[in-house]
């Protein structure tokens, strides 16, 4: 039983066995055995074929040269592919289907260009190159103690010499000094960023909160006791930028809307981003809200199509459950009930908009909203 | 006199006598060309060390290498975009040759991106190389750190590293979102519409860091010159500078190598930078040009054109980020509204703050004090050159996993509105379910893979005990059947029994001798308490004397493995003691012909 000629198996202590029927290994065998196991040390190195066979290492070096050749061949193409195709052509691939051929043709000839270079490169380190592990030796970290010593002795040397410890006047304002220097800097660059205001008048205002002018007969607006007479603004469509007519709002349609004389604002787009707004068409007895139905003409209601979350446009309405769906977070509101939220991470409703129709038939809002449009923020209270 | 030239000599002793193999001037004029240098910089000892350096070799070390030659991919094909793109919101009609577009109003930004597109010949190929390198250097950084983490690279002398690290993860995201940012197309567009009112969110300063950022209200004139310049100048000198720290910490630290014959926590043991690494670490970043390449000339990423400029009142549908700015994404789908209150005349947007802006410190500060955590728990002040394998850390592995899972949930409700359309799922019931997911099911992965490890722990030590099946039965003298096992060679048996097992730390006594209160007995308490969470289901490595144990008898070997019911069952080794030890192993000797 104890003779054993794999040298892989150690040597066998004396086994004997406890009541539990459990094998325990007797102590006297200890110093034939040790706690762990060694580390066995590298194994021996397994030679590749090409490092005997001249052949197949010359079989490897064509193999390389293949490769690199692949390279230049896939460069000259990239370059006759530059020259010969149209910007404009197209070519049907299987697979990917219609695709841009100049796009195709230069990142297919780039990458065999590259990947050639690189399979070659990795090829040869790996067939012939060699492949003999190298043992490198690591230290600790840690500088030695004379050295710490000696970098401790520098630095007390130095502040001794600058005597910063026995002129705290010194340490002190300089502190101070290397604590403010930044100051400057930093209020132009945050100062210049802005404009501040501090009042957010901006993000609680709409274009709808102001008027037109109201244009006399020669075109120019009209004047009363020196100030310019306004109307409220009109709800137009977007983008062709033309006035609605209640008429033209048929059952179940949708308008995105934006108010009157908005692209000659001096930032379009920063009134947009707040004054977009959705006329939406239902059956008046669908509305469940009473303020809703009163801020509506015949089942034609509008919103705010600024979402209440983080702001994108409300811009997906599900005619048979009557939902807004903001498609950046799927926040859902209910039209029925004053655009309240039913689903999703948005808390408020969307803001209403009352419209009514003036003497001519079209749409406008009387005045604008009555809470902030968008998303929440600090001072909105 | 010559005090000074001695001293001289003793300042210059370091250079002189490091004359590498092949002293000046016999190199011909390459030779002359680096003698004049060398005489110039001293530059032959740093380059002798360089070109000496040893690298351990294994795949999973490849994938920092992807995200480093991503960078430099990035860093070309972006120089390139330069030179074409017009980081303006001007407007201008557009005239160039997409007919789809012609007349529209646009940005300048929008049009010179549709220019380089469309008009600028190979400038699309530059842009796709540049928005999918982009997306593989931030999936290689994810997978470089969980190859980190899961081996345990983080430990003892790399935690500044990993710091370093996690630092370059957080910026590549930042740096990826504001790049996307910069066409000006609807869909990015309405990416940064979202980040402003993700920045509204924050109390106090919140709208004061939107009107500075934007110059004003929403959208204004500035924000795309401005994320230019944080795009190209800024943020790309931050990344390379931590990029270079990072390597030249893993040059001071030399590169961690998995445990094997051979291999110690004192020595690196593979391939020396000249030739090997040279040619191929070299070549990997050719390799890896050329995929990027490949991928960027066949598949088409980020439209614009198919999009159209940023217009305030319009959206696509499926709006969605890149992807690794998907879980922010995620969680503010899944957060609910009523996270939003008024409280003291103000607003409080948890239900946007918590995913848009509190979310990723926490993470990114969690994950940063992880080794230090993990330090204080193992009470161990080694340095760890050597790699753990996974399965040696069941709770490290288990945490790691379950905090992917986190993440994978997050990402995975980015994505609910194409999952519902593509199931024909209710989108209310995905996102319930993901709310529900999201605290449950890292738990449980936790719990599933701690256990997988400590299984897998045992098939090691049942490999090591009782090695290979042969596949060859045997049949004994008295009729028994049973299959030969094949004990382990030296060399593979080193790679499952080398590991340490950490024991929990014991409570040390509250009281000192006295019987006084000690100092920090509650910490202790605390670390004795997270130690023994961390170890307490532990399984050892085999030692020399158990595997002597378990080849002398079929039936103790079992006993050892701490099943002591099956010890008659002989599962294993059925029969086995009834012949040689050495036969039972598949090693016939002529001792056997006594059975």
């Amino acid at each position: 039983m104890t003779d054993d000629n794999d040298a892989s198996i150690p040597k066998e202590p004396a086994v004997s066995h406890d009541e539990s029927g459990r094998a325990v290994a007797t102590r006297d065998g200890e110093h034939a055995l040790p706690e762990r196991f060694e580390n066995p040390g590298l194994p021996p190195h397994v030679h590749r074929q090409g490092d005997h066979d001249e052949a197949a290492a010359k079989r490897s070096e064509r193999q390389v040269a293949a490769l690199f050749t692949i390279s230049m061949l896939a460069t000259v193409l990239f370059v006759v592919a530059y020259a010969m195709i149209g910007k404009d052509d197209d070519v049907t691939l299987p697979i990917l289907g219609k695709v841009h051929a100049l796009n195709v043709a230069l990142g297919v000839t780039l990458a065999f260009s590259l990947l050639g270079i690189g399979l070659g490169a990795i090829h040869w380190a790996k067939t012939l190159m060699s492949d003999e592990e190298v043992v490198e030796e690591r230290h600790t970290l840690r500088s030695d103690d004379e050295a710490r010593a000696g970098a401790i002795k520098v630095l007390t040397d130095g502040a001794e010499s600058a005597q910063i410890n026995r002129r705290p006047l010194i340490k002190y304002t300089l502190g101070g000094a290397l604590g403010l220097f930044a100051i400057p800097l930093g209020l132009q660059l945050v100062g210049g960023l802005g404009p501040f205001k501090g009042d957010v008048n901006d993000l609680r205002t709409t274009l709808w909160d102001t008027g037109v002018p109201v244009l006399g007969a020669n075109g120019k607006p009209e004047m009363k006791n020196g100030k310019v007479v306004t109307r409220p603004r009109r709800l137009m469509r977007d983008p062709e930028g033309t006035a609605i007519r209640l008429s033209d709002v048929t059952l179940g349609s949708v308008f995105h809307v934006l108010p009157e004389g908005i692209n000659n604002t001096p930032e379009p787009s920063n009134e947009k981003v707040k004054a977009a707004v959705i006329l939406i068409s239902l059956q008046e007895n669908k509305i469940k809200s009473a303020r809703e139905r009163d801020w509506g003409l015949d089942g034609v209601v509008a919103f705010s199509k600024i979402c209440t979350h983080v702001g994108c446009s409300v811009g997906l309405y599900e005619q048979t459950t009557h939902h807004l769906l903001c498609p950046c977070h799927q926040s859902t509101f209910d039209v029925t009930e004053d655009c309240k939220v039913i689903f999703g991470p948005a808390k408020r409703p969307l803001p209403q908009l009352k419209i009514e129709v003036d003497d001519d038939g079209y749409l406008y809002a009387p005045h604008g909203f009555e809470q902030p449009v968008g998303p929440s923020f600090w001072e909105r209270g | 006199m010559s005090e000074q030239t001695k001293a001289r000599s003793t300042a210059d002793a370091l250079r002189t006598d490091d004359k590498t193999d092949s002293p000046a001037g016999d190199g011909g004029p390459v030779g002359a060309i680096a003698n004049w240098v060398d005489e110039r910089t001293g530059a032959a000892k740093g380059v002798r060390f360089l070109l000496k350096k040893v690298f351990p070799d294994h795949w999973s070390f490849m994938l920092g290498e992807i995200a480093m030659y991503s960078l430099v991919i990035l860093l070309i094909s972006g120089t390139f975009l330069t030179f074409w793109f017009v980081p303006s919101m001007g407007e201008t009609t557009y005239t160039g040759s997409y007919v789809p577009l012609k007349g529209v109003d646009m940005s300048q930004a929008f049009a010179s991106t549709v220019k380089i597109s469309m008009d600028v010949k190979g400038g699309l190929l530059i842009r796709q190389i540049h928005h999918w390198s982009a997306l593989i250097f931030v999936v290689s950084i994810a997978l470089h750190m969980f190859r980190v983490f899961f081996t345990g690279a983080f430990r003892k002398p790399r935690e500044i590293n990993w710091i370093i690290g996690l630092l370059l993860a957080m910026l590549a995201m930042v740096e990826g979102f504001i790049g996307y940012s910069l066409p000006d197309d609807l869909l990015s567009g309405t990416g940064i519409r979202a980040m402003q009112g993700f920045i509204l969110s924050i109390p106090i300063i919140g709208t004061y860091i939107s009107y500075i950022l934007f110059g004003g209200g929403f959208p204004g004139q500035d924000i795309i010159p401005r994320f230019f310049t944080i795009h190209v100048l800024l943020l790309p000198a931050v990344l390379v500078g931590l990029f270079t720290a990072h390597i030249i910490l893993v040059m001071v630290h030399k590169h961690t190598q998995y445990p094997g014959p051979g291999r110690t926590n004192k020595n690196v043991v593979g391939f020396p930078m000249m030739p090997v690494y040279a040619a191929k670490a070299g070549g990997f970043f050719f390799v890896v040009f050329g995929i990027t390449a490949l991928i960027a000339g066949l598949v088409s990423i980020n439209p614009i054109w198919m999009y159209g400029p940023y217009e305030p009142t319009m959206i696509t549908a499926g709006s969605q980020p890149d992807w690794y700015m998907g879980f922010a994404d995620g969680a503010l789908r899944l957060l609910p509204g009523f996270l939003e209150f008024n409280l003291f005349g103000k607003t409080w947007s948890f239900n946007v703050m918590i995913g848009a802006i509190l979310m990723i410190p926490i993470l990114w500060t969690v994950m940063g004090l992880y080794p230090f955590i993990e330090k204080w728990v193992t009470g161990d002040n080694e340095e760890h050159h050597l790699l753990d394998r996974p399965r040696n850390r069941p709770t490290r592995t288990g945490l790691g996993m379950a905090a992917i899972t986190f993440y994978g949930i997050l990402f995975a409700a980015c994505g609910n509105d194409i999952i519902a359309i593509k199931f024909h799922l209710s989108i209310d019931d995905i996102t319930e379910t993901f709310r529900v997911a999201l605290i449950v099911a890292p738990i449980v992965v936790f719990w599933v893979v701690k256990r997988l490890c400590l299984s897998l722990q045992r098939y090691d030590r049942d490999l090591v005990l009782h090695g290979r099946e042969s596949g060859r039965l045997v049949r004994t003298s008295k009729g028994r059947f049973f299959e030969a096992h094949e004990a382990l060679g030296d060399y593979d048996r080193w790679r499952l029994v080398s590991f340490d097992s950490p024991e929990p730390i014991g409570l040390p006594p509250a009281t000192d001798e006295h019987g006084v209160r000690r100092k920090g007995a509650r910490k202790d308490r605390l670390r004795a308490r997270l130690s023994h969470y961390y170890f307490k289901d532990r399984v050892e490595p085999v030692t020399p004397m158990e595997l002597a144990a378990a080849h002398h008898d079929g039936h103790a070997a079992e006993a050892i493995e701490s099943h002591p019911d099956e010890a008659e069952s002989g599962h294993m080794h059925g029969g086995a003691e009834e012949i040689g030890a050495a036969h039972a192993y598949g090693h016939p000797t002529p001792h056997d012909k006594q059975d």
